[in-house]
Parts: structure tokens; sequence; C-alpha cells
């Protein structure tokens, strides 16, 4: 059987296999871990569907092929049993198809030898008698255009975006000849200087190549696109965080202690700006909505993304329902998820999805940022880092405070100014009365 | 016959009375038969309403002299034939009680390891060429393994079991017709127990007898016997299967009978005659009459009580084996279909 | 080389087993004196002789039923049953006792045998004499099932069904009897259970059987001719067993699939290859796959209205053609 390059999610096209664990000869068992890939962010071993004998390996390590391709060959080993005439065809020597009349037509050509049956895909189960493939090709109409079952598989195995495509065939459907000829869609294609032309540039000045992994070019990808297509605008506040600081060293303190005096929870400041931030979100549920081409997605629950910096770049596990969930929870996830993103152990679902993202970089002592809206969000909140400043008092003297600056980078097309600001301004107001976090 | 005084000697000599044309040993055999037959289908009763014995279950208690005459007179090589009421018909002809229990039970020490049950019984290498549960469909059949034995020159009979009831499909005129206009040697055995299942069958007959009234139709002799007396179904089988060897043709024999339980295990046979079963059971018992046959020959009761407590020694061993046996494994589920072993219909 | 008719060719083959092997007998009704009520076996009475050639009554149980005890005790015969439609008359045999004893005998017992008849319309018979029923036998689990379209494969096919183990049910086409075409000489013995391309093509699969096959063809060279289709046109010839790696691999070279079907459309067998390509091969189909079938009547006596019913030529090309041009 075709070992393909499994499908990990809508817009992921294509995985690199970084590791074999077999080789060719090798026996296969069912389940066994068969090869690695690394996609999007993440490597993931892949298990043997099928039982058999590695026969071929198509894409070696190292190499990249999209979604959908075959990768490797697994024999079966033997002959697939065949009903009790086994059909091995014997050619006729020659045999014109006889016409309606009653002495033959002008003698044809000879029609071929009957072709040997193709390789069968082994014995057959008797409960089901078929052998269905093993995987779809998405789905069957694409924003309201139909799509025929070879079409779509063509458009997976070319990398082809059907969305793009027009259909000639009847009722606007996309057929096969409409796949073949349409334009690859071209998602890398700088208008910069080629990698030649930059290499000449510094030929001469020592420098190391760090070969491109998975995760950098999807960044790459991914944050070109969104600059290139998503309409930014951004909007800064200073936020005090005398009050929030002071909620969580209070909390900290109070942490119980096991015979160890390990606490049983220790809150950092993020994790406070995740639950207001999900605070907020419902607070202004129009801000919590995503931009989906022909609509707008909006959502009754805080999934937010939260960018862990890694070696060699950076991913956003997502805490799903964060305002639901305690402090405590959050807390806790998030220190899971970020151990899991630095070794590279993320699922998927663990980083698709979600409505909004934080990027805080505080902790490098950079004042205030604007970030890049990761798509499909529709906004994503830049945090800095706080700083003592002095403050005009109600009274009228002059005192000092702890300022955090944020920016909130939106998408024009679902958040517009107004909007935008709200969501901010709601943000700030729930920061300066923490309190109102328990809401 | 004269009537011997015992004396309680021994059967060491051979009593010339016994020793005619059947024989002590026949005769010693058909008895042992008919009480085979009678305590395994007895066991059978039972062991249905314990549950053991599932789906359905034809019984031929008071029917035994039929089955043990025709098969006591039968030569190794011949073939037999028989309705879904064949339990009797495959013992008679040597299977062992356990894989005929085993096959009423659906266990894997079956006779056709639970493939087959009760109204399928099958043994090629004892001659017992299937139990059909289609009415009258295997007396065509047994036409053609005769005309099989006719085209090769081979000397076996083919013998065909079948009930009144079958006496009015279809196929039991072709059958007859096929047999007489080529010469077949076939014998073909109609066990009227007048009854077609739940219905007397003088109420869904045009004639009285429902074979032996058909046979002229054929060119064929009427032929009528009492069915309950082994000896006289022994005599009766061997001329008809010496007729058939010697290229004579088929016989249609019909055998008066009955049969004590309902037309299948789940039939208390309420449309009965009151009286009926009873002057059957006191009166027309084949084994009883046997066992006053065998004892006016002069063989010891105590011979005779040795083979009664033998056979329900072997009834008992056979069911306990039957009970520890497991159910036939899942892969037998699809071998066999067709003659690769296998069920792939496609490649 | 040399031309044989279809019919003659059922002769050929009968007679090419025989010789073979004396356990092959044959039996029917008006086969030995009269040659067959279409001819199909002149002669052979003369040259095997009354104990191998046999007229039987009108009795097509018996004749089913002693075909099987004869098969089942050590002969090879071939039984025939004049007209297909009577299947219905013996059919318990054909359902419910060649197919089933092997299994439930758990082995025991064997059915080598041959059903040979006359199936298939076209002949103005009217509707008890002009069915076809394949569906009626493929059905049956323990059958194979055969249906030759030319001289040649009568020939070989049925060398393969009497040499097969197993029941065979051969349907031979009454319409394509007087057909002639070229047959080598010497024994012919092809296998069950294959497909052949006999027309190869690229924008659509066609697939046919029997009377269809020539038909299909036909219109395959009408397409190409009128509207530049190019069809490939495969004759299953096997329904049991049923060699889908063809049809399959036909399908995967040109993504489109008719069937033509003399049968009326409900559960012919046209009905399981398009269910076994839609779930195999679905992502091949660049279009839905069509059948082009018999309507649901019982077929008229009527020339001109017999016509109408079972697929013809110019049907056959106008339905792929406003298919695939639509």
């Amino acid at each position: 059987m075709d070992v393909l390059m499994p499908q990990l999610g809508e817009t992921v096209s294509e995985g690199k296999v970084v590791t074999w664990f077999k080789s060719v000869g090798d026996q296969v068992k069912p389940g066994e871990n068969l090869f690695e890939i690394e996609t999007d962010k993440v490597t993931m071993e892949i298990q043997a569907i099928e039982g058999g004998v590695l026969s071929e390996i198509r894409v070696p390590v190292g190499e990249i092929a999209p979604v959908g391709a075959v990768v490797a060959v697994i024999g079966n080993g033997g002959t697939a049993a065949a009903p009790a005439s086994a059909p091995a065809a014997t050619p006729p020597a020659a045999a014109p198809p006889p016409s309606a009349s009653t002495k033959s037509a002008a003698a044809a050509a000879p029609p071929p030898a009957a072709p040997a049956p193709r390789a069968s895909g082994g014995p057959l189960d008797p409960y089901f008698e078929v052998r269905t493939p093993s995987r779809n090709y998405g789905p069957a109409e694409i924003r309201g255009v139909k799509v025929t079952p070879l079409a779509r598989r063509l458009a997976v195995e070319a990398g082809i975006d059907l969305g793009s495509v027009r259909g000639s065939g009847p009722h606007g459907r996309i057929v096969a000849a409409d796949v073949k000829t349409a334009p690859r869609a071209a998602l890398r294609a700088p208008a910069g200087p080629s990698s030649a032309e930059i290499l000449a540039l510094y030929r001469d000045v020592p420098h190391e190549e760090v070969a491109l992994d998975g995760m950098r070019r999807v960044i790459a990808e991914r944050l070109q696109q969104a600059s290139q297509t998503i309409p930014h605008f951004y909007v800064t506040t200073d936020i005090d965080i005398g009050a929030l600081t002071r909620l969580r060293e209070d909390l900290n303190a109070a942490a119980p202690r096991d015979k160890d005096a390990n606490p049983a929870y220790r809150f950092s400041l993020n994790d406070f700006i995740i639950k207001a931030w999900a605070a907020a979100l419902l607070a202004v549920p129009a801000a919590n909505a995503v931009w989906a081409e022909d609509r707008i997605l909006r959502f009754g629950r805080a999934d937010i993304a939260v960018a862990v910096a890694l070696e060699g770049g950076l991913i956003t596990p997502i805490i799903r329902s964060a305002d639901a969930k305690s402090l405590r929870v959050v807390s806790e996830e998030m220190r899971d998820l970020a151990a899991r993103a630095r070794a590279r152990h993320l699922k998927p679902e663990e980083y698709r999805g979600g409505s909004s993202a934080i990027s805080n970089l505080g902790m490098y002592g950079v004042r205030e940022f604007s970030a890049i809206v990761n798509p499909p969000h529709g906004t994503i909140l830049a945090v800095g880092g706080a700083r003592r400043q002095a403050v005009e008092k109600p009274d009228g003297s002059v005192g000092f405070a702890s300022v955090m600056s944020v920016t909130l980078s939106c998408d024009h097309r679902v958040v517009d100014g107004a909007l935008g600001a709200e969501l901010l301004a709601a943000f700030k107001a729930i920061v300066e009365a923490p309190a109102r976090i328990l809401i | 016959m004269a009537k011997k005084d015992n004396g309680g000697s021994t059967a060491a000599a051979p009593r010339p009375a016994v020793n005619d044309d059947i024989g002590e040993a026949t005769r010693l055999r058909m008895y042992r038969t008919q009480v085979v037959i009678r305590e395994a289908e007895q066991r059978a009763f039972d062991l249905f309403l314990q549950n053991l014995v599932k789906g359905t279950s034809h019984l031929s208690l008071g029917q035994e002299a039929v089955a043990a005459g025709f098969a006591a007179a039968m030569q190794p090589g011949d073939l037999s034939f028989c309705t879904y009421r064949g339990h009797a018909h495959t013992l008679a002809r040597g299977v062992s009680i356990e894989k005929v229990l085993g096959e009423l039970m659906q266990r894997d020490n079956g006779l056709m390891r639970g493939k087959g049950g009760s109204m399928h019984l099958t043994s090629e290498k004892d001659g017992v060429m299937g139990s059909y549960a289609i009415i009258g469909a295997h007396m065509p059949i047994a036409c053609g393994s005769a005309w099989r034995a006719q085209y090769k020159g081979d000397k076996d009979v083919s013998v065909c079991f079948f009930g009144d009831g079958t006496t009015n499909i279809g196929a039991f005129h072709e059958a007859l017709n096929f047999a007489a206009i080529w010469k077949l040697p076939v014998v073909f055995v109609c066990e009227n127990n007048l009854y077609m299942e739940y219905t007397p069958i003088r109420e869904v007959t045009a004639v009285e007898h429902p074979a032996a009234d058909r046979a002229s139709a054929y060119g064929l002799e009427s032929i009528v016997i009492d069915g309950q007396d082994a000896d006289v179904v022994y005599r009766t089988a061997q001329k008809a299967y010496g007729k058939a060897r010697a290229g004579e043709g088929p016989t249609l024999i019909e055998c008066m009978t009955y049969r004590y339980s309902g037309h299948s295990r789940a039939d208390p046979a309420k449309y009965r005659p009151p009286g009926e079963l009873d002057y059957w059971k006191n009166e027309r018992d084949p084994i009883r009459i046997y066992r006053e046959r065998l004892l006016q020959f002069g063989i010891p009761a105590a011979t005779v009580d040795a083979i009664d407590d033998e056979v329900k020694k072997a009834v008992d061993e056979a069911t306990e084996k039957c009970k520890a046996a497991p159910p036939p494994p899942a892969e037998l589920l699809t071998r066999d279909v067709y003659a690769d072993g296998g069920w792939a219909w496609r490649n | 080389m040399a031309e044989l008719t279809y019919r003659d060719a059922v002769t050929r083959a009968i007679a090419q087993e025989m010789e073979r092997d004396p356990d092959v007998v044959f039996l029917g009704e008006d086969v030995a004196k009269a040659g067959g009520v279409f001819k199909t076996t002149v002669g052979l009475l003369d040259r095997f002789g009354p104990q191998r050639v046999r007229d039987t009554p009108i009795s097509e149980q018996a004749i089913l039923g002693a075909a099987m005890g004869a098969a089942m005790t050590g002969l090879k015969p071939i039984a025939e049953i004049m007209f297909s439609d009577f299947f219905a008359v013996c059919y318990n045999y054909i359902a419910n006792e060649f197919p089933k004893h092997r299994y439930i005998s758990n082995g025991q017992t064997k059915c080598p045998l041959v059903v040979r008849t006359a199936n298939g319309g076209a002949a103005r018979f009217g509707a008890q004499h002009s069915q076809s029923v394949e569906n009626w036998c493929m059905i049956i689990p323990g059958l194979k099932v055969v249906a030759p379209s030319n001289s040649r494969d009568v020939i070989g096919l049925f060398a393969a069904a009497v040499r097969d183990p197993d029941p065979v049910i051969f349907l031979e086409h009454k319409s394509l009897y007087p057909v002639a075409s070229e047959v080598p000489d010497g024994e012919i013995v092809d296998t069950l259970g294959t497909a052949r391309i006999v027309r190869p093509g690229k924008d659509a699969t066609i697939v046919a059987l029997a009377l269809m096959v020539p038909r299909a063809v036909a219109a395959a060279e009408k397409l190409a001719a009128e509207h530049g289709i190019d069809c490939e046109v495969i004759d299953v010839r096997s329904l049991v067993p049923l060699d889908t790696q063809t049809i399959l691999g036909s399908v995967g070279r040109t993504h489109r699939l008719f069937t033509v079907e003399e049968n009326p459309r409900l559960c012919g067998w046209g009905a399981e290859i398009v269910s076994i390509v839609a779930d195999e091969a679905f992502y091949e189909l660049d279009g839905p796959p069509v059948r082009i079938t018999t309507p649901h009547i019982p077929l008229p006596a009527s020339d001109v209205l017999e016509d109408l019913a079972i697929p013809s030529v110019d049907r056959i090309a106008d339905q792929v053609q406003r298919t695939l041009n639509a």
C-alpha cells in the first residue's frame, strides 16, 4: 500500500520528513512508528496503518512533500488472495468484436491481450468486501461550488487552493481539467532580491548559513501573508498595574505549602493578563471575532493564543475557554503548554484556532511594541514591561505608579477603530480593578 | 416360526431359526441400530428442552425399523439420501452418536462442525450423501447418483428416503418418471407416518396410499409394507437393491409407520386423535416388536439387555463429550463456499 | 483459424470437453436427437453416443437434480435448461442445492457441474422467453456465472467452466447464436474471473455484457467518428468471479464510467460494479457513473417495442455523449 504524507489540517499543505524509523526491506507492523515529519511548528511521529515490508522510500530525510503525496510503499510480502479461478488472463490470438449482422464486419485490429489485473490491495475482509480509499480529499463543496472527487484529489496532490479555481463543469462544477489548468498558488514569490543575489551581496562577509526548518518556513509564510493581506491598525494605552501587582503578591503569599515548602501555585503576571484579556473579549463580544472571507465569525467564549518563544522561533498554544477557567487552571495549563511548546510536542489542535492572541515582551525590558495579527485571529495584544512613572494624584500631588504599555493590533476588516479602542479600554478597566476578573 | 423354549441356554451355537436369510448377526445389528436411534433421538428431545440442541430438530422416534432395515441391507458403497428427518438414517449408516448429537448441539465436534445442523447431516465417507431440507429436492439428486452408477457400470444403489408429504410435490413426480424411463438403480422409500407436517396425509392426497398408489403412474409396482417390523423392511430392501443392481430399474416402497413426537420438536402434535399415539406405542412399537422377535429366536434376554445398556451408556458418554465440546471457531464462517476453500467472488 | 458462429462454437465447446474427459456427460430437452431447439448441439449424439448425450422429459427439476447427483458422485455433467427464464421453474437447485451443500457439509461434498442456457432477448420471443437473468444467479453465494459475447469466448469460457470444480451457470445469448467471428483452431481454454478490454480508449469506460458488447463497441465507434469521444469498452465476461481490477484500472485512466445492461435497471449486474467503482475509485471519478439499461418492464413481443426497450447502439451513444458533454 502507498504511505501518504498525512493531512494535519486544512491550512497545512506540506511536510518535511525528518526521520525514517524503518529502512527499505524492514518488516513493518501496523501501529509501529514509521517516520517522523515536521509540519508547521511541530514534529510528529506517523504510525504505519498496515503491516508488510517497507519496499520503497520515495521521500528521504530532509525532503519536503505535499500532503497526500506518496512518501513510501509497503508491500504485502506475498501475493494477494485471488478467487478460485485466479485472474491471470490468457490473451486471445485475435477476436474482432462481432457486429449485429451474421457475418462480422471487416476485421478490426485485434484487441489487445487482456491486461494482467492490477495488483489488488490484499485479501478482502468478508465483512466489508471492498477496499475503500483510506483518506479523503476535502469537502465536495467549497464556498458553494461543487467539485468532482477527481478534481479534489488532483487539487490536494498539486497543492492548489480550490477557492481560486473556476469551474467549467455543469452548474459551475469544478472538474479535473479545471484543476489541471489552474495556476499554482504562489505564496512565496517575494518581490525582493533573490536568494542568489543576497548570497552574492554577502559573499565576502563571514557568515553562517542557517537552514530553514518547518517552523521558520511557516512563520515566514504566514506572517508575510498576514502583513500583506490584513489591514492592520494599532491602538496603545498605558495601564496602572499597581492593584494587579498587589493582588498577585497577596495570592502567591497565601499559597498553601506542602511538607517540602513548595507552593501549591505560583501566578505570573501573564496569567492575570490572560484572564483579564479573556474578560475583556467577553465584555466587548463584537471584537471577539475573526474574518472568514465572506462572513465574520463571532465567538461566545475566549480562546486565547499565547505566544511562547522557542529556540529558533515561536509558537502560540491556545488556552481554550480562558474566560471560564479559574486563574489557577489557566496558570497550570499555560505552564504545561509552554513546556511542551519548547519541547516541540504540541498537537496541532493545541495551536490551531482561537480568536485573539497575546504576546508579552515585557521581560526583555521592552516598553511597547506592535505585533502582527496571526491569521485568522481578529486581534493581538502586545504587552510591554512595567516601569515606574511619575503620575499626578487626585489631590494634585505627584506620586509614582507602576505602568505597563499595551498595544492592540486589529484586523480592520472585522474590528474597527472605535471597537478596538473599546476593547482596549475594557482591558484597562479590568486590570486596574482586577477583582473584575472574578466576574 | 415355532416358539422355542429358551431354557436359559446361551447363544453360543447358532440357532437354525434365527439364521435364515437374515441371520442372527444382522438381526442383532438391526436391533442395536434401532436402540441407538431410539436412545439418541430421545436424548436429542431432552437436550432440546435444555436449550442445548438449538434451532429445529425432526425426530424419528417410532420410525426406527425403517432406517435400520434399509441400512442393514445396504452394501458398502451404497449411497443414501434423506430429508431433514435424517438423524435415524445417519446413525443407521454407522455415523457415531457423538458426531450426530454434536451437530445437533452445533459444536465443533459435530459431523459438519456446526455448519449444517440437524437438517443437513452429511457423511460422505459413510455414504450419507446429505440430508435435504427442501421437500422432494433430493429425489432427482438420488436419480443423478444412480445415473452415474449406471453410466460408469458401478454396482452401488442410491437409496432415497422421504415422507408421505413429499408425494405431492413436483420433484417427486419428476424424479419417479425420470428414474423409470432411464431404469435407474435407485430405491425410493416413503416413510408414511400418516401426517404431512401437521395435517393427516389423507386429507391432502387424492389417493389412499400416497406413494404406492402413484407407482403405477410411473410403471412401477405398488408396494406397501409394515414399516415397524425390521425383518419385513430388510427383506423388502434386499429385493429392491437386487433389482437395481441387476439393471432392472427403480423401486418405490411405501412403509407404514408412525412418529411419536410432533413434526418437529416445536410441535406438540395435538392434532392426533385420542388413542392413536397409545396404539402405535403399545401395539406397533418397532423395538418392542423386535425384542420379542429376538427372544422368540432364543436369543437370551441378557444379550438384548446388554445391548440396551451399552447403547444407553454410549449415548451418555457422547452427550458428555458434546457438552464439553466448544462451538465452531469463527474462522469456519467463510470457509468452503467454493472449492478453493474460500468465499471470494471478486479480485 | 476459421469463421465460426456462436452456436457452432457451443457445439464445439461441448465436444471439446466431452472428448477430453469421459466423465463429462450432457442432458437436456431435445438436445440429443434433435440437436437442440437452437441447433446448438447438432452431431453430439452421433459423436458421443446415447449414454453420454441424453434427452430428458420436460422436467427441469429432474434435469438439474440429476446433474447434481451425478456431479456429487463423480461425473462432470452439463445440463441444458432451454431458456434461462425457466430457471424460475428449477430455481431450488440453483439457489438452495448446488451452491450450499459444500458449505453445509463442511467441505465433504462437491458439485462440479455446468448449467448452460439461452439467455437474453431481441429475438421477439416475448416476456417469458427473453429475460436476462444474470442477477438471479449472481446473488447466491457458491455459484459462478459466465456470459460470453463471442464465439471464441464461448469455447474458452465453457472449457473453463467444465473444468471448474464449482457449479457454473453458463449464459449463452440466443440472439448471438448466428453471429460468426474468427476462432483459432485447436483446444481453447480461458480463465473465469477475467474481463477483457475489447476496445481501448481514454475518455470513458463502458462496461458491457453479452449482446450489449458488440452494441457498445459500435456505439463507441459512432462516438469517435461523430463526437471525437474515445471510449474504452470492457466485456465483463465473468460476473462471478468478477474481475474488478480491470474495471477499476480502466476507470483510473478514463475517470468516467458507463454500464450497458440488457436487464432492467433495478438490482441489475451493473449496480454492483457501479457500487464498487463509486467506493474504491471514488477519487478517480470526474462525473457520476451512468447505467444504460432496459426499462422496468417485462419484455414485449413486438419487434418495434422490444427494440425500444433493449439498449440500442444509438441510445448508448446518445446517452454517453449527453453525459460527457453536460
